[in-house]
């Protein structure tokens, strides 16, 4: 029962920061709202008992991302005061297919049996994980270490003054 | 498995791996000589891919389906995927020689680049994981991004490459939404326990859950196949793009997606064939192919023409797809590789052209064609094979991919589907033909004094594309053998 309560309201925390995000007028304040979000993110990770990915959530994505963007926004000009609206003249259409949308997932999501199974609790879930990024998830492993490394040199390309 | 066999099977992608390494490396030791390396390093690049290619082939002829680290599967149908990925690129490098030295200083990096997608194209089509399906999918659209906008002083490039950004990363929310209902109700993310889960009977409640996962996966592979409705990004990609890129993505990437959707509705979901997959694609198909055609017709602009027939193109490719039926031997499989095998040469060519054009006048609408068969009788007559190929006109290559696709939708009895194709393919004969009109019939602004110059890169790669174009429909047999042998192992896992 208390856990039900935990989770009502770290989600409540988690969705109301996220539509803070989309609906808010200045970008600063939805980089904010987006950290707060990620937050919450990572209650409902402790609450599913993956604390590692809850630690690796705050580490990366409110440590590293967020105030990064945080920075990018600080730094650019004219961002910091935007006044754009944040709807345009297709917002009831859109509205519309997304609440249709978000009702058809949300009914599947509760009419079909999921099979739930009980699975062990790990000894060790860091040594096992640091385990299986060398065996059965080698190549996602590399492949991930390539994607970065291109991912950088393409933002050196797209951000450097070269003439 | 052993360790050396792994390797061996894995030597196509390590080789392109280091070939992209070895480009970036040398480029930065011949930084004080940027002349040396802006010559050297495409032919590098081209050579190591080409390296690539024997290795692919020769691993063909090993007949292979192994499996490496219960992530990837080599067999027929990637390797054959590889190969196209890897022409397909030196194509693009060839017709890029002259193309990306005039318009950035950044002229190493683009070869590298070129390898890295190739990589990236050949882990997507082998991958037999979701987990490795999206980070390759992840991998393709990051440097496909980079690739767009690569002219970053030019508007339309960076523009391009914002749009493509935006869409590829909503889908692939999308797409990743979908794996996680797979893997909530089979507790797998490899494509054959997924399989092995549901073949043990669909309960009632699960086969609710097949429709919308299958819509919300196609979300993700149609971005990469450009297939109406998630095609919005490609007019404007294709168009910004440096024009090389734009011919990459219309063939090589577009298969890749083509691949991928294949491999995880034939290998992962096969029991949601009647009532889900096959009602979706074909809707996807008639959208795709109609709604390219008639935007088609309105474009005054060569690469957007091109962007929109690519679309068009997907949903006839596709068809091969919807009509996979159990009874008919995969004749629309092996029909669809046929298609894109095809549809490599002749597209790339056409872009090629593209390329030439835009070298020597610098424009890519419709006017700049004007006359062309004046200005440069080369240019024209090969323009004028790519668009008779395009449009499926005998003895093309192009013909004989809507022969066997369209073929296996009325053999597999999809007759709607084939005759709304054949009728699409009426319209698009008129958009082509429109170009021919301009480059035959239209006097150019000059008077067509002014002859274009060609390049001997350019000249090579239009030679090639446009012999492969002639061969695939004058000389078919093997072609359609091949095809049909490395659509067969997959047929084997069905």
């Amino acid at each position: 029962m208390l856990l039900r309560l935990i989770f009502v309201v770290v989600s409540a925390f988690t969705l109301g920061f996220a539509l803070l995000m989309v609906t808010a007028r200045s970008l600063f304040h939805s980089a904010l709202a987006m950290a707060a979000s990620f937050l919450g993110v990572a209650a409902l990770y402790i609450l599913l008992e993956a604390e590692f990915l809850a630690g690796v959530q705050i580490l990366i994505y409110v440590g590293a991302i967020a105030i990064l963007i945080i920075f990018a926004i600080m730094l650019s000009r004219g961002t910091m005061r935007t006044a754009e609206p944040v709807v345009n003249k297709q917002w009831p259409f859109v509205a519309v297919v997304a609440l249709s949308l978000f009702g058809l997932l949300a009914f599947l999501v509760s009419q079909v049996a999921w099979p739930a199974r009980s699975a062990e609790p790990m000894g060790d879930p860091i040594a096992a994980l640091g385990k299986a990024f060398v065996g059965p998830y080698v190549v996602p492993f590399e492949v991930a270490s390539v994607l970065l490394v291109v991912a950088m040199i393409g933002a050196i390309i797209i951000a450097r003054e070269k003439e | 498995m052993t360790t050396a066999e792994t390797f061996l099977y894995l030597s196509p992608e390590l080789t392109l791996l280091l070939v992209a390494a070895l480009v970036f490396v040398l480029d930065l030791v011949w930084r004080r000589d940027p002349d040396r390396a802006h010559r050297w390093l495409p032919w590098v690049a081209m050579g190591g891919l080409a390296v690539a290619l024997i290795i692919t082939v020769a691993l063909m002829a090993r007949n292979p389906s192994a499996h490496i680290a219960t992530m990837m599967v080599i067999d027929p149908m990637s390797l054959f995927f590889v190969a196209i990925a890897i022409v397909g690129a030196m194509l693009v490098i060839l017709s890029a020689l002259d193309y990306i030295p005039a318009r950035t200083p950044y002229v190493s990096e683009f070869y590298a680049l070129v390898v890295v997608a190739v990589l990236a194209i050949a882990i997507i089509v082998s991958a037999n994981d979701l987990i490795l399906i999206y980070l390759g999918m992840e991998f393709l659209s990051i440097t496909s991004y980079i690739l767009v906008g690569f002219l970053k002083r030019n508007r339309g490039s960076v523009e391009g490459a914002l749009k493509y950004f935006l869409y590829g990363a909503a889908a692939s929310a999308v797409m990743l939404y979908g794996m996680s209902f797979l893997y909530g109700a089979t507790g797998a993310t490899d494509l054959e326990a997924i399989a092995r889960v549901f073949s043990g009977g669909l309960t009632g409640d699960l086969a609710l859950m097949g429709f919308p996962a299958i819509a919300l996966l196609m979300v993700g592979f149609g971005f990469k196949a450009s297939l109406v409705p998630f095609h919005q990004w490609a007019p404007d990609a294709y168009e910004g793009a440096p024009t090389p890129v734009t011919a990459f993505l219309a063939t090589a990437s577009k298969a890749a997606g083509f691949a991928i959707i294949a491999r995880v509705l034939l290998v992962g979901l096969p029991m949601f064939q009647e009532k889900e997959w096959v009602p979706i694609l074909m809707g996807l198909s008639i959208l795709t192919m109609t709604l390219g055609n008639l935007v088609a017709i309105q474009q005054r602009d060569m690469k957007r023409l091109l962007a929109y027939s690519s679309i068009a193109q997907a949903g006839y490719i596709l068809i091969g797809l919807v009509a996979i039926g159990r009874d008919v031997a995969f004749g629309g499989l092996s029909g669809l590789l046929v298609y894109l095998f095809a549809y490599l040469f002749t597209n790339i060519g056409a872009f090629v052209v593209v390329i030439a054009v835009e070298n020597a006048t610098g424009a890519t609408d419709l006017p700049a064609y004007a006359g062309l068969i004046r200005r440069s009788p080369l240019l024209a007559s090969m323009l004028l094979l790519f668009l008779l190929s395009l449009a499926g006109i005998p003895p093309t290559g192009g013909f004989l991919g809507k022969f066997l696709v369209f073929g296996a939708a009325i053999r597999a009895h999809f007759l709607t589907l084939a005759i709304i194709a054949i009728i699409n393919s009426v319209i698009a004969a008129f958009y082509y033909l429109n170009v021919v009109r301009y480059m035959f019939f239209v006097q150019p602004p000059d008077g067509g004094r002014k002859a274009i110059a060609v390049t001997p890169a350019i000249r090579v790669a239009l030679w090639v594309c446009a012999a492969m174009t002639l061969l695939i429909g004058v000389c078919a047999q093997p072609f359609v053998t091949w095809a049909a042998h490395s659509a067969s192992l997959l047929a084997a896992v069905w």
